[in-house]
């Protein structure tokens, strides 16, 4: 890139006067000019600065193969013009900044709520969850199918809008933010005993990965060094996750075509993983296992012994149930040609995780920005081309024996000593820190901020399903309604994570 | 054809012998929590400021903890001199928000059956609508895993339903969000009565991680009358499946 920029490590502390500061003309060049050149926006976001009045923007950029993000900042008062229609993976932080600042981004075509959240500054009209305009189509047998917020099953709630002609989809709007919670204010705003706790309900289901994610936050903004052993135990408790998720996942996928054998393996297999995770901290979700400076539970060599024994038999087990998806022609059938994304459009919307590997794309934080255990141990990417269900499917099965083999290589070879570093875990002041954990659904962004008195002054999360949600409603455009439900599935993807 | 049948005798029979045996728990589980008698008034004091959410109290009463607070992240039992202990006992539902204060000395007042008329209208057949109302999604992932083969909660005669108008109960996740307040209110008047409500996770009870925020209720009791409260954060799937049978007055 042609403009100086702020270049840092994963979890690497920075000062914040160092972030360049250009003008709004400028910082939208430097943006675009990265996205040109395949680069991508990790996070974009606005704060305003300490004894300032007006919003400051930050973007973190990405490029693939340089192990640095790239930061930048610019000032902007009441409108600026948009990104998003010279660069589609900026419309969702774009209509983010919108909703929290009411910084308006001229010419963006979509300019909808994102959550339905009350207005940092409290100059907004307050609005009602889901009351917007949603895109719709006209004409004869033209029709529109509204599902959610409540839906059929237990999950979380959303809203989606079809626009149909009989059976075939043209499009497909989404409408989150019923989990609202303002868990990113409360982090700032609340006493910092709770930030662990809100780190791990950011998505229950990736516990783990968020958990990683503000600990490596913090111990980047404290320079505090976490023990080998420490890092070892949290990458285990990582692939555990990834294990356990993609385990479910392809249960469900088969659920969802209407094959019951692996959907009831699967279902129990899931179950046995995460009873791998309650063996080692006491809870089937990894709650309590992290804490800014390690881990709060060891490991011992009885306890390692069993690990690896059930893990073994779980493995065995999952094959078994997985071997019969792909030997299944009725299954691989309905998986192939379902829901495609190709590579162009996975690029444009900035996909991550499963998701964009399944196009193609080797995008993993594990070996582009490694932080923690895996600077020591890599763990190789796989992608497949097609970008349909069966690709997402077979990633997330390839994945599995890789996190298994990870997994037992830590948990034999564990160094020794602590477990939790001695040192305090007391924050820089004027700093700023990019934390990137590759979560089981793809990349998992943290970036924290301190004010001149060391205490967090800003903190910004995005969940992967903040970039993968527009790949959803994409990948069922041409498809017909009843391929929702397995589309749905094979990108899996968090509400609550993008809700906050 | 022949691959299905040898995975079949593979995987083998895995439905647990719930309730007739005892669930097997992690050594490091989190169940019920117990005050050490006698605990001095500086000891609940340093966990009183030490606990994420305010579950532990230090009232006239001597120190206790409410389980429709706790997190159960063991902070307060990871400080030394053994003042609280939280033992593998999974049973935690509780039919009013008072029975979920653990005091030192005091047996914990687990939830009995609701009554002959609810065990002759439910018994044998408890329909359930779930609404998710904001929270972090392991609620749900933990309840769904009622229905593995592993718990086969089909044999209960309990089953989620997809549509309110077939619910006899409405199990509730999460803080209830300001915007899933009206959906919740919703769901519920879709039911039919009798009907009963069940506050599931310690976010249902009051909140949770998120006691306090502008953006949420904090606890379905603040909107819906609660007929059962089962805790923990999440409610391990034994906790729950144990809650719904003592309510249905068959454990």
């Amino acid at each position: 890139m042609t403009r100086p920029l702020l270049q840092t490590g994963n979890a690497r502390a920075a000062s914040l006067k160092d972030v360049p500061l250009y003008d709004i003309g400028t910082f939208r060049e430097t943006v675009l000019e990265n996205d040109r050149e395949g680069g991508r926006i990790v996070s974009f976001f606005g704060c305003v600065p300490e004894g300032e009045g007006q919003v400051r923007l930050f973007a973190v950029l990405s490029r693939h193969r340089e192990g640095v993000f790239f930061i930048l900042s610019s000032d902007v008062k009441g409108s600026y013009r948009s990104l998003t229609p010279d660069c589609p993976q900026a419309h969702l932080f774009e209509r983010e900044i919108y909703e929290e600042w009411g910084i308006v981004p001229e010419g963006h075509p979509w300019l909808k709520p994102v959550r339905f959240a009350p207005r940092r500054r409290k100059d907004g009209p307050e609005i009602e969850a889901g009351i917007m305009d949603f895109f719709r189509m006209k004409g004869e047998e033209a029709h529109e199918v509204a599902v959610g917020p409540v839906h059929a099953g237990v999950i979380e709630p959303g809203h989606f809008r079809f626009q149909c002609h009989g059976e075939d989809v043209f499009n497909l709007e989404i409408s989150l933010g019923y989990q609202h919670r303002g868990v990113e204010r409360a982090m700032v705003e609340y006493p910092g005993k709770r930030r662990i706790h809100y780190a791990e309900t950011l998505a229950g289901d990736t516990t783990i990965g968020h958990a990683t994610a503000y600990c490596h936050a913090v111990e980047g903004l404290s320079g505090c060094n976490v023990p080998a052993r420490a890092q070892a135990l949290r990458g285990v408790m990582l692939e555990l996750e990834r294990l356990a998720n993609h385990a479910g996942d392809l249960g469900a996928l088969s659920g969802d075509v209407a094959y019951l054998p692996t959907s009831s393996y699967c279902g129990r297999i899931r179950g046995d993983i995460l009873n791998i995770t309650a063996l080692v901290c006491g809870s089937r979700f990894g709650r309590g296992m992290l804490t800014c400076g390690g881990v709060r539970f060891d490991v011992d060599d009885v306890m390692r012994q069993e690990l690896l024994e059930r893990l073994d038999r779980v493995m065995s087990d999952l094959k078994c149930a997985a071997d019969l998806l792909w030997e299944t022609p009725s299954v691989v059938d309905r998986f192939e040609g379902t829901g495609v994304v190709d590579k162009k459009m996975c690029e444009e919307l900035g996909l991550v995780g499963p998701a964009a590997r399944a196009c193609g794309i080797p995008r993993d934080v594990r070996s582009d920005l490694p932080s923690g255990i895996y600077r020591f141990s890599q763990i190789p990417v796989f992608t497949c081309e097609s970008g349909d269900v069966f690709a997402r499917a077979y990633v997330r099965w390839m994945e599995t024996q890789k996190s298994a083999d990870f997994i037992k290589e830590q948990t034999e070879g564990l160094p020794s000593g602590a477990v939790i570093a001695g040192e305090g875990t007391r924050l820089l002041p004027g700093s700023i820190v990019v934390s990137a954990v590759e979560g089981w659904r793809g990349e998992i962004c943290h970036v924290a901020m301190t004010g001149v008195d060391g205490e967090l002054a800003r903190y910004k999360v995005v969940d992967p399903s903040f970039h993968n949600w527009m790949g959803l409603a994409v990948a069922m455009r041409g498809g017909e309604i009843s391929d929702f439900p397995l589309c749905n599935k094979s990108f899996n993807l968090s509400y609550c994570g993008h809700d906050l | 054809m022949i691959k299905v049948i040898l995975a079949r005798i593979k995987q083998g029979y895995r439905t647990s012998a719930f309730p007739k045996e005892e669930p097997v728990l992690a050594e490091r589980f989190r169940g019920l929590p117990v005050l050490r008698e006698g605990m001095l008034p500086e000891e609940s004091e340093e966990r009183a400021i030490a606990c994420p959410t305010g579950a532990i109290g230090k009232g006239p009463g001597g120190a206790s903890i409410d389980l429709g607070k706790c997190l159960f992240c063991g902070g307060c039992a990871a400080s030394p001199g053994g003042a609280v202990n939280f033992t593998k006992d999974y049973r935690l539902a509780a039919l009013s928000r008072e029975d979920l204060i653990c005091r030192p000395g005091e047996a914990y007042k687990l939830a009995e059956s609701a009554g002959k008329e609810i065990k002759r209208t439910f018994g044998r057949s408890l329909k359930l609508r779930q609404v998710s109302a904001g929270g972090c999604n392991a609620c749900e992932a933990d309840l769904n895993v009622l229905n593995t083969l592993a718990f086969d909660l089909g044999r209960f005669g309990i089953q989620f339903v997809a549509s309110p108008r077939h619910a006899d109960g409405l199990l509730v996740t999460g803080p209830v969000t300001r915007n899933m307040r009206l959906a919740l209110k919703k769901t519920y008047d879709a039911m039919p009565s009798p009907k009963v409500v069940i506050a599931s996770g310690t976010c249902a009870i009051s909140g949770g991680p998120y006691i306090g925020h502008e953006e949420v209720i904090g606890g379905v009791d603040k909107e819906l009358p609660v007929d059962i409260y089962i805790p923990g954060c999440p409610p391990h799937p034994y906790t729950v499946l144990d809650g719904l049978l003592r309510f249905l007055g068959r454990r």
